[in-house]
């Protein structure tokens, strides 16, 4: 359905790039990546994510998602699991 | 395969202190085609460093020398890391290459800004000094949050811009800071994206890593270029 405006990416390009993201980031295979869920936890709970990391993800979330982060939006909830930064990615996503 | 040596050069460039040398691992057969390698900067210094010893060790076994300096405040340097400036470092960069009387150049990531002119080579998956800093103040607002003392990016910016400010651990001092801010890749290296190297960029870990696979095509990548233009 098109009404002749561009669409915002759809939530599976949002969820892919993200995966590889995170794979990237977190030096992981694909097949791992493609194993978290909406309560996979992330930072806090991943050792590799640490502030400099998160930073890393966050800054080529925004280059290769095409969205900028501000400080504002970076919170516990937004990091904390899969399903939160994927959420906030869509919305940013839907903004840009 | 050469063993490499860790060497003394005599490093004068202006305001970094009076006669004091610099290290620098190479590996020099005193072959005809020689690559300095100016390593990636402040938090990506570490996260490539293996990588990149990885890929001169197999343009070692190419043919080709290679040298990486130490730039002064780095490593065992005796200068002083806050009074480093971006005029220093290229300075120090010229020093580098009139001493190792190198051919050619390849610049790693945020390095590529201080590449001198008139000298050929490469920049591998260059970026420029506004995005250095962007990952590097993220880094402390995210910290300072989790530690229930929130810093805003701009505060860190003025701090920065007028006293220095330590970020991911590296003092950078106020001059440096406003340099970073403009500061872009010079222009007539060659690209080698990241994209060609057939996997992510290892400045994207937490931690330090290697991978065989990039650093072949790496290697692989200017051994050609320097076979058909030695």
């Amino acid at each position: 359905m098109s009404n002749g405006h561009d669409l915002a990416p759809s939530r599976a390009a949002i969820d892919a790039k993200l995966r590889k993201i995170l794979s990237d980031v977190l030096g992981l295979a694909a097949d791992d990546v493609a194993a978290f869920d909406a309560n996979t936890g992330l930072f806090g709970h991943l050792p590799e994510l640490d502030s400099m990391a998160v930073a890393g993800l966050l800054t080529e979330m925004e280059d290769q998602l095409d969205i900028i982060i501000e400080d504002d939006d970076v919170d516990g909830e937004m990091l904390e699991t899969y399903g939160g930064l994927l959420a906030f990615a869509e919305a940013k996503a839907v903004e840009a | 395969m050469t063993p490499f040596t860790l060497v003394n050069w005599p490093c004068h460039a202006a305001g970094c202190g009076n006669d004091h040398s610099e290290m620098a691992l190479a590996f020099d057969r005193g072959r005809k085609v020689r690559l300095l390698v100016i390593p990636a900067l402040f938090d990506e210094a570490n996260k490539l460093r293996r990588q990149t010893i990885n890929v001169m060790r197999r343009l070692d076994l190419a043919g080709i020398d290679t040298f990486v300096p130490d730039l002064p405040g780095c490593n065992e340097s005796i200068a002083s890391l806050p009074q480093q400036t971006l005029a220093i470092w290229r300075d120090a960069t010229v020093e580098a290459v009139r001493n190792f009387k190198v051919t050619h150049i390849l610049t790693v990531r945020a390095s590529a800004m201080l590449a001198p002119d008139g000298l050929p080579g490469w920049a591998w998956a260059p970026t420029g000094g506004r995005q250095a800093l962007r990952g590097m103040i993220r880094a402390r607002t995210i910290a300072a949050k989790e530690a229930g003392r929130p810093e805003k990016t701009e505060d860190i910016q003025t701090l920065g811009r007028t006293e220095g400010v330590e970020l991911a651990g590296w003092q950078i001092g106020a001059e440096m800071f406003r340099d970073l801010e403009s500061a872009n890749p010079a222009a007539h290296l060659i690209e080698i994206p990241q994209s060609d190297l057939g996997g992510p960029g290892l400045w994207l870990r937490a931690e330090p890593d290697e991978d065989a696979d990039q650093a072949d095509t790496l290697a692989t990548i200017l051994s050609n270029a320097l076979e058909l233009n030695p």
